[in-house]
């Protein structure tokens, strides 16, 4: 909207800088200095009009980027109720992403708590039940002798009760592991909500950049504009790769780094 | 491959290193230290007599390919073998890490295989150079 007002702004002044050009031609010609004289003082007066309407919408576009940048959680309404409440005292992006950054830690170490838990318990069963094997196939081939079977007899029955019972803690380990995935939800509505912080800055600061640009051109700035090369450290790492790469620059699985340490020598 | 061997596992994510130590146990590697870029793991590998280096490429401090290139250039441990668990893919860091004498290179995400894989691969070439 404030894009189609600047436009309007500018034919507006276009429009006018053109008539009163031609009226300014006009009474030269004529001989009126006076009348022409007065045509620059009306075209002046517009010019400072319009550039002061521009000051005031920039001014007023840079107060709304810069509130924008700062919304509060209170002040947004989309957040769901259900979000704990260690959220709600959040004021900004990074609060909310060392939020996430929180979340996924502790849900990484409580699953590797239950997993680390887990997997003595799965490999006593199959120690236990590698041991019976041995004795279980003497029984098949009749080779056991009584007292050996009397003691296999009671041991296959102490077996049972305890692989009942692991196997409900290991069941319990599965379904802890299970609720502990429900960091996904909480941080995915955080990192969505942070998306479009980032969204509505980055259309805020066009606009301004449009703004600033509708004052240039009515005030006959022209400024140079540097490309400023920005110097990267080879040393410090990109980070993952976001977005599947189709390009030969970045090598999107294991086999594809493999076969370039291969064509290297590796 | 000696399954005693002293191993330091260098990643800035504590979860990432939990992980790393379990896959290294489930390969029969217990004998390991953590630590948290490659400035706490330079002094510890001065110090201890570690046998293998597991490391992560981007970390605050000092970064992998900066311990790695530490390494390289110190006496006593340029010759330890370096395995490189990094979510940095790009060509040129690959052939940087492979030019500063990385003896492996994981990819995270990275399965139990692959590293299983690389590490035995290490220590093949290491074993019978």
């Amino acid at each position: 909207m404030d894009r189609l007002n600047a436009d309007n702004y500018k034919s507006e002044f276009e429009n006018l800088l053109r008539e009163k050009t031609e009226e300014l031609q006009q009474r030269l010609k004529e001989g009126e200095l006076t009348e022409a004289v007065a045509v620059i003082k009306a075209l002046q007066d517009a010019r400072d009009q319009i550039l002061y309407n521009e000051v005031g919408r920039l001014t007023r576009g840079l107060h709304t980027a810069i509130h924008n940048f700062h919304i509060d959680y209170e002040g947004s309404s989309s957040v769901s109720s259900d979000m704990p409440e260690s959220l709600s005292g959040m004021k900004d992006a990074t609060d909310r992403l060392d939020f996430v950054v929180k979340m996924t830690e502790k849900a990484a170490n409580t699953t590797l708590d239950l997993v680390e838990e887990g997997m003595p318990v799965a490999n006593s069963i199959g120690q236990e039940v590698r041991e019976l094997r041995v004795r279980w196939k003497k029984l098949i081939d009749r080779d056991l002798s009584a007292e050996e079977f009397r003691a296999l007899y009671w041991e296959m029955d102490e077996f049972l009760t305890k692989t009942d019972t692991k196997s409900s803690k290991l069941y319990d380990q599965f379904s802890q592991i299970l609720l502990a995935q429900d960091f996904q939800d909480l941080t995915g509505q955080v990192i969505q909500k942070v998306t479009s912080l980032v969204k509505d800055v980055e259309s805020s600061l066009v606009d301004l950049i449009f703004m600033a640009s509708q004052v240039e051109s009515i005030t006959g700035i022209v400024h140079k504009v540097d490309a400023k090369v920005v110097e990267v450290d080879p040393n410090q790492g990109h980070g993952p790769q976001v977005v599947e790469s189709e390009t030969e620059e970045v090598m999107s699985n294991q086999d594809d780094v493999d076969d370039l340490l291969s064509s290297l020598g590796f | 491959m000696d399954k005693n061997m002293k191993i330091l596992v260098v990643d800035d994510f504590s979860t990432m290193r939990r992980i790393i130590k379990n896959l290294l146990r489930d390969l029969g590697f217990t004998n390991t230290a953590e630590a948290d870029d490659g400035s706490s793991a330079w002094p510890m590998l001065q110090n201890g007599d570690y046998d293998f280096l597991v490391t992560d490429w981007n970390m605050p401090g000092m970064t992998g390919i900066e311990l790695l290139q530490k390494v390289r250039a110190d006496d006593r441990l340029k010759t330890l073998p370096v395995l490189m668990v990094t979510a940095e893919a790009k060509r040129d860091q690959i052939v940087a890490a492979a030019q500063a004498g990385v003896n492996g290179y994981v990819v995270k995400p990275f399965t139990a295989a692959a590293l299983k894989e690389k590490i035995e691969k290490i220590f093949e070439r290491v074993d019978n150079p």
